[in-house]
C-alpha cells in the first residue's frame, strides 16, 4: 500500500517536452485512471511512476519518501504492459516466478506457493507448464497480471492492458480486473487507457490529462456531472456531449452551451431547438437521433428503447434545464 | 497442339535440370576430386581419372601417425584457436550490442558505423601493425596471437549482426525484466541469450569458419610446426625433396580439416536457418 505524490513532475525528451508539471495525489489503495487522447503525455507520466523513465524535474514521492532515483524493482511496483511482454521461453510459471528467483534468499516453496496462489485468482493455473506461445491473448493477459500479482507489489501499474484484445474478452478482463482491485484493497492501481467507459467503470478517480497537464482530477460521477472544461466535457461520456455555439448559447448567456444526449428530450410542439433528423441508430435498449440543426457535428439525442423516427423528420427538442452545462469563451464551465 | 505444348514443357524442365547438374558440378567437383585424390598413391596420383579407381587409406595413416609428424598436433591447435575465438568474440559481441542496440549514448550510431568501416580492411593492409602488436605484446608463435588477431576480424560482423538482432527484440520484454528486477547481465543471460540462440549459433559457426580456415595471419604469427594451424600446416607439407609435392598426403589432410567443418553445419543446420530468416520473437 502507498499513497503516490506528484510535485510539479516535469519530462523531456530532448527539446520535446511530453509532462509540462503535473501535480497529483493518488491515495493509498485507490484505483486511478489516467485517461486521455494518444499522445497527452498519460503513459509517459505511468512510466515515471514505474521508474522506466526519469523524471527531468519535479520531485515523485511514494509514502512521502522521494523515490526520483529508485530502480523500477525497489519501489514495490508491478506492471502489466499493452502487449503482455511475456518471456517467450520461458513457461507460465518460470514467467511467473522469475522476479521472486531474482530476489535473494527466497526459498523454492514460498516461491510456488505465491506462484500457485496468482495463478489461482486467475484461473490460470492449468497453465502453468505452458509456453505463450500456446496460449490465446486473453489468456496471456491474465498471466502477465498473475506475473505482477507475484510480486506482491504496492502499487500495481496497468499500461492499456486490454487494448490488444477483442472486443467481448476486453469486457471479461475489464471485470476480472475490478474484481482484482475489490479483493486487493491494500494495493493502490494506476491504470492506463484512451477508452473512456474503461476509465468510467473502473476508477475510483479519474485523471484527465491533456498535452502533458492534469486537466482535471475526480470521481467518475464528478467528471460527468461537473466537467472542468469542454474538453473533459467533451472527453468523458458515451455519446459525447452536444456543444451548441453562437445565437443559441448566447440565449443562456454562454459562448458555449454543452448538453449530453440523455439529457435531450424530443417534445411534441414548442421545443427550445429544432431540428432535422439525419441519422438514427437503434440499439435495443436505447437508440441514439442525429439531427442537423447548424452545430459543426451532429446532435445527438439518446432516446429510451426503439424510435421511429427517419431521416429528413422535423423535430422539437428541448434540453432539460439543470442539466445543461455553460462555458465561457476559454473553454471554462460558469456556475 | 497439345504434344508441342508437351515437349516445350519437357526441354524447359530438362534445360533447368541440366543448369542445375551443371552447377552442382561446378560446387562440388573440387572437393569430390579432393577426396578421390587422397586415396591414391604412388604414380596413380598423376593419372587423370574423374571416378575412384583404388582406395587406400595409406596417406590418411601417414598424415595422421607417421612418427616426428605434427599433423594432430596442428588439428587440435587449429580447434583451440577457432572455439576460443568463438567464445571470445561472442561474449564481447552479445555484451557490445547489448549496449548498442539498448542503451541511449552520444556517439552510437557514429560508433556503429566505426565498426562496420573497420571491417573493410583487407587482412594485408593491417598485417605489418598487428605484428607489431602482437610482438609488444609478446605472444607471437603462441596460440594466443591467432585467437587475438582472429577475434579482431571476426568481432565487426558479430556484433553488427547481433545488434540489428536485438534491436528487433521488444523492449517491453527487457521492461518487463527490468520491473523484476533484473541486473543488464541478467537480462542479457537469462533473457536474451534464450531468445538469440538462432543468431548466436549462426554468427558463432560463421567465425568458427573463418578462424578454421584462415592462412595468412597463421602463416605469419606462427614460425615453429607446434604452433602451426592447419591450414598453414597443409601449405607447408613437403615430401622427400623439395621438387615433390606430396599431394596424396595434402588431399588427406584438407579431407580431414573439413570434415569438422561438415558435422558442425550438420548439427546445427536447423538452427542456421531459422537463424538466417528469424526476424522479430512475438511475445
Amino acid at each position: 500500500m502507498a499513497a503516490i505524490e506528484l510535485r510539479n513532475v516535469r519530462k523531456s525528451f530532448g527539446a520535446v517536452n511530453v509532462i509540462k508539471g503535473v501535480d497529483l495525489d493518488v491515495r493509498k489503495g485507490e484505483f486511478m485512471v489516467f485517461v486521455g487522447p494518444s499522445g497527452c503525455g498519460k503513459s509517459t507520466l505511468l512510466r515515471l511512476i514505474s521508474g522506466l523513465e526519469e523524471i527531468t524535474s519535479g520531485d515523485m514521492l511514494f509514502d512521502g519518501q522521494r523515490v526520483n532515483d529508485l530502480a523500477p524493482s525497489k519501489r514495490g511496483i508491478a506492471m502489466v504492459f499493452q502487449s503482455y511482454a511475456l518471456y517467450p521461453h520461458m513457461t507460465v510459471y518460470e514467467n511467473m516466478a522469475f522476479g521472486l528467483t531474482l530476489e535473494k534468499g527466497k526459498d523454492k516453496e514460498e516461491i510456488r506457493r505465491r506462484v500457485e496462489r496468482a495463478a489461482d485468482m486467475l484461473q490460470i493455473r492449468q497453465y502453468l507448464d505452458r509456453l505463450p506461445k500456446q496460449l490465446s491473448g486473453g489468456q496471456r493477459q491474465r498471466v502477465a497480471i498473475g506475473r505482477a500479482i507475484t510480486r506482491d507489489p504496492k502499487v500495481f501499474l496497468f499500461d492499456e492492458p486490454l487494448s490488444n484484445l477483442d472486443a467481448a474478452l476486453r469486457v471479461a478482463t475489464r471485470i476480472e480486473i475490478a474484481k482484482l482491485h475489490e479483493e486487493m484493497d491494500n494495493v493502490t492501481m494506476i491504470y492506463v487507457t484512451h477508452d473512456q467507459v474503461e476509465a468510467m467503470t473502473l476508477a475510483d478517480r479519474i485523471c484527465v490529462l491533456r498535452d502533458g497537464l492534469v486537466e482535471q482530477v475526480g470521481t467518475p460521477m464528478e467528471l460527468y456531472e461537473n466537467p472542468n472544461s469542454v474538453f473533459v466535457a467533451g472527453f468523458i461520456g458515451s455519446p459525447k456531449m452536444n456543444f451548441i455555439s453562437g445565437d443559441k448559447a448566447a440565449a443562456y448567456g454562454a459562448e458555449t452551451v454543452g448538453v449530453r444526449g440523455e439529457h435531450i428530450t424530443i417534445v411534441p410542439e414548442n421545443g427550445t431547438w429544432s431540428g432535422k433528423v439525419i441519422h438514427t441508430e437503434n440499439l435495443g435498449a436505447d437508440s441514439y437521433v442525429y439531427l442537423e440543426m447548424g452545430t459543426e457535428e451532429p446532435v445527438v439525442v439518446r432516446l429510451d428503447g426503439v424510435n421511429t423516427y427517419k431521416s429528413g423528420d422535423v423535430v422539437q427538442i428541448s434540453p432539460m434545464a439543470d442539466k445543461i452545462h455553460r462555458f465561457d469563451s476559454a473553454g471554462k464551465p460558469m456556475r | 497442339m497439345g504434344s508441342t505444348i508437351n515437349l516445350w514443357k519437357l526441354t524447359k524442365s530438362a534445360l533447368f535440370y541440366l543448369l542445375v547438374a551443371v552447377i552442382v558440378v561446378i560446387a562440388v567437383f573440387p572437393f569430390y576430386y579432393a577426396i578421390i585424390t587422397s586415396f591414391k598413391s604412388g604414380t596413380d596420383l598423376f593419372r587423370i581419372s574423374y571416378w575412384p579407381t583404388s582406395f587406400d587409406f595409406s596417406n590418411y595413416r601417414e598424415v595422421l601417425f607417421s612418427p616426428g609428424g605434427q599433423f594432430p598436433r596442428n588439428f587440435l591447435n587449429s580447434v583451440f584457436v577457432a572455439s576460443l575465438t568463438v567464445i571470445l568474440a561472442l561474449f564481447l559481441a552479445v555484451t557490445a550490442s547489448f549496449a548498442l542496440s539498448r542503451v541511449r549514448f552520444r556517439g552510437r550510431s557514429l560508433l556503429l558505423m566505426t565498426i562496420l568501416a573497420v571491417s573493410m580492411f583487407p587482412q594485408i593492409a593491417v598485417l605489418a601493425g598487428l605484428f607489431e602488436l602482437i610482438r609488444f605484446l609478446g605472444i607471437y608463435n603462441t596460440p594466443w596471437a591467432l585467437i587475438f588477431s582472429y577475434t579482431i576480424f571476426t568481432l565487426p560482423f558479430t556484433v553488427w549482426v547481433l545488434t540489428t538482432f536485438m534491436r528487433d527484440l521488444p523492449v517491453e520484454i527487457e521492461e518487463a525484466a527490468i520491473v523484476d528486477g533484473a541486473t543488464p547481465w541478467v537480462i542479457i543471460t537469462r533473457v536474451f541469450m534464450p531468445l538469440m540462440w538462432p543468431a548466436l549459433v549462426t554468427t558463432g559457426l560463421l567465425a568458427f569458419i573463418s578462424a578454421w580456415n584462415e592462412f595468412l595471419f597463421a602463416l605469419t604469427f606462427t614460425s615453429s610446426n607446434a604452433t602451426r594451424t592447419v591450414p598453414v600446416a597443409i601449405g607447408l607439407l613437403s615430401g622427400g625433396s623439395r621438387f615433390e609435392i606430396p599431394w596424396g598426403l595434402i588431399m588427406a589432410a584438407s579431407v580431414i580439416v573439413t570434415v569438422p567443418l561438415v558435422v558442425l553445419v550438420l548439427v546445427f543446420q536447423r538452427k542456421i536457418v531459422s537463424g538466417l530468416t528469424a526476424g522479430g520473437v512475438k511475445g
